[in-house]
């Protein structure tokens, strides 16, 4: 494998930059759907801040849907919806679309747990003084669910990288794309091991650091 | 200042109908500390939630000031909120805030200036003594501690009242006492009206001036202190009132004190100001009966004494009457627990 170094280092080296672009890309837009959508599956339900039966079941069920499809099915079975969305529904911004669609739902699930850890005494405390349900949710809920939030997306990052491995099939390129057509197709094994060894550090890196300043957090609170 | 009329609570457990409170009328005057007292699941808490309406009644209305609280839009309602503070058994801190900010947090919420802030939070905090203990989080404070911060954060609006929600309930008896002090101390330095509710009757002696008993989301008893504590009516009451005598009195003892005379068990309450001696042993002289005590006990209710006593009083019927309503003009309450007739004359054949 060290022999064919200077081959292949630009190859990871591609491959994991299309991996990681792919990866905040989809992870930046799937949070800011993906925590509100955790926020309203916490205070819609019953006696909560803003109890709405309707709107909770229709989001929970939703979730429940997205979260029940292995990506890859996923993937393929949303392909109008991408093409409408980014006009294509090859490489990587044919990938990203149902990257969100699969990662934004388990996020809000994830955040959801996080956000039912909050006391709700506390909630109850901060109305009973007269601050707004909104202010609520923007200074109370967030704020004492950080570590746990932070966790949660700890989890759903790696989930993420998961998923872009599979996107490789539809082209999207990445540490996927590469273990498919070097590894796999044609039976490349320095190849297929390189991405292995590389993922298992990416992945042990963002535990870790999400470990830590989930840690971090709780301490100074 | 805080009015509650016939005020209901009703919900639903699956199909079955909850009647959590039934027909509650409370007054409370503005500066005084209001108790209410119950068993665990007699409706308290959901009674002092009513107070700010984070538990809406079913029927019934709450104001505040002359103010009808069900009538307030959400806005409105948060102003009147803002004026009401409230203080749990579980504290309820922000674990991710330190003391300062804790308290702070509402203010920075209703946009005060940063250096009122600071001082703002600083004077609350060396009011609850807790002065040293600003960059501290609510993990590392011990639960007095804990209720402190709590305090000091219902006290950052400048409120008119204080909700106490079983605020002692999680507190060992010496931390129990030292916020009770607190709290009677804030009671009387910024005038604040408290309702507290709390299933101990200690709470109710050392710092209220009324009191309501609840049981089944009934107030089955409600008046002053003294009066409950001197005068206690209904069973419940008398159970936290420590006023179980049923026990005291035995068959034996009732035996033992069968005289030839018929006798009475009378049950005297007195300022604890007022000596009881003198008229015990004037009854005596004046009306030749004899006084034996059987039992006695003081408390004090807010810093007063209130002297119970059991006294066992035989002599002449007619005389034991006069001896009977003599005392009721001389003691605070005189209540006959027991009549016990002279023993049956030997008939000589």
């Amino acid at each position: 494998m060290l022999d064919r170094m200077d081959e292949l280092a630009p190859l990871f080296g591609i491959s994991l930059y299309e991996t990681l672009v792919m990866v905040i890309v989809s992870l930046v837009i799937a949070t800011v759907i993906g925590i509100p959508l955790g926020v309203l599956l916490v205070v819609t339900r019953p006696n909560h801040l803003y109890p709405n039966k309707w709107i909770f079941q229709l989001l929970n069920t939703i979730v429940n849907i997205i979260r029940s499809l292995p990506f890859i099915i996923l993937m393929l079975a949303i392909i109008p919806f991408t093409e409408l969305i980014v006009g294509t529904s090859i490489g990587i911004r044919g990938a990203i679309v149902p990257l969100i669609v699969y990662i934004a739902p388990y996020i809000a699930r994830l955040v959801e747990t996080a956000f039912l850890e909050v006391n709700y005494g506390i909630i109850e405390a901060y109305r009973g003084m007269g601050a707004s349900r909104f202010q609520i949710i923007l200074r109370i809920m967030i704020r004492e669910a950080r570590p746990g939030i932070l966790l949660c997306m700890t989890i759903a990052l790696i989930g993420l990288i998961g998923a872009t491995a599979m996107a490789g099939v539809i082209g999207a390129g990445g540490l996927g794309d590469l273990a498919l057509r070097y590894g796999y197709q044609q039976w490349d094994m320095p190849v297929m091991f390189g991405t292995v060894i590389i993922l298992i550090v990416l992945v042990q890196i963002i535990q870790s650091l999400g470990n830590y300043f989930a840690k971090k957090l709780k301490m100074s609170g | 200042m805080i009015e509650l009329k016939n005020i209901t609570k009703t919900f639903y457990d699956r199909k079955t109908k909850v009647e959590a409170l039934k027909n509650i009328n409370i007054e409370v005057k503005e500066g005084e500390i209001f108790g209410i007292i119950g068993f665990s699941g007699a409706g308290k808490s959901t009674l002092l939630r009513i107070i700010n309406l984070l538990e809406e009644p079913t029927s019934g209305e709450v104001s505040i000031n002359g103010k009808d609280l069900l009538t307030l839009k959400e806005r409105e309602l948060r102003n009147v909120r803002k004026k009401i503070g409230i203080i749990f058994q579980q504290f309820h801190l922000l674990s991710s805030y330190n003391v300062f900010d804790n308290v702070a947090e509402i203010l920075r919420m209703n946009g005060v200036p940063k250096q009122e802030i600071n001082k703002k939070v600083k004077d609350l905090l060396l009011l609850v003594g807790l002065e040293d203990k600003a960059d501290q989080y609510p993990a590392n404070l011990s639960g007095g501690q804990k209720q402190r911060v709590g305090i000091a954060r219902a006290l950052a609006m400048d409120p008119d009242i204080l909700l106490c929600d079983e605020a002692t309930s999680a507190l060992d008896p010496k931390t129990t006492d030292s916020i009770l002090k607190l709290l009677l101390d804030i009671n009387k330095k910024l005038g604040l009206t408290i309702v507290l509710i709390t299933h101990e009757m200690e709470v109710i002696k050392k710092v209220c001036d009324r009191v309501a008993v609840m049981e089944k989301g009934e107030i089955i008893e409600q008046g002053t202190v003294l009066d409950i504590f001197s005068n206690p009516v209904q069973e419940t009451t008398n159970h936290f009132v420590g006023n179980v005598y049923e026990n005291m009195i035995t068959e034996d003892m009732l035996t033992a004190l069968q005289g030839d005379e018929p006798s009475y068990i009378l049950r005297l309450a007195f300022r604890g100001d007022t000596a009881l001696d003198p008229v015990l042993s004037e009854v005596a002289s004046s009306y030749s009966v004899t006084s034996n005590i059987v039992h006695g006990s003081i408390t004090y209710l807010k810093g007063t004494p209130l002297g119970i006593l059991f006294v066992h009083l035989s002599g002449d019927a007619d005389k034991l009457k006069q001896a009977i309503s003599y005392l009721e003009e001389k003691v605070y309450r005189v209540e006959v627990i027991r009549e016990i007739s002279g023993k049956p004359k030997e008939v000589l054949v």
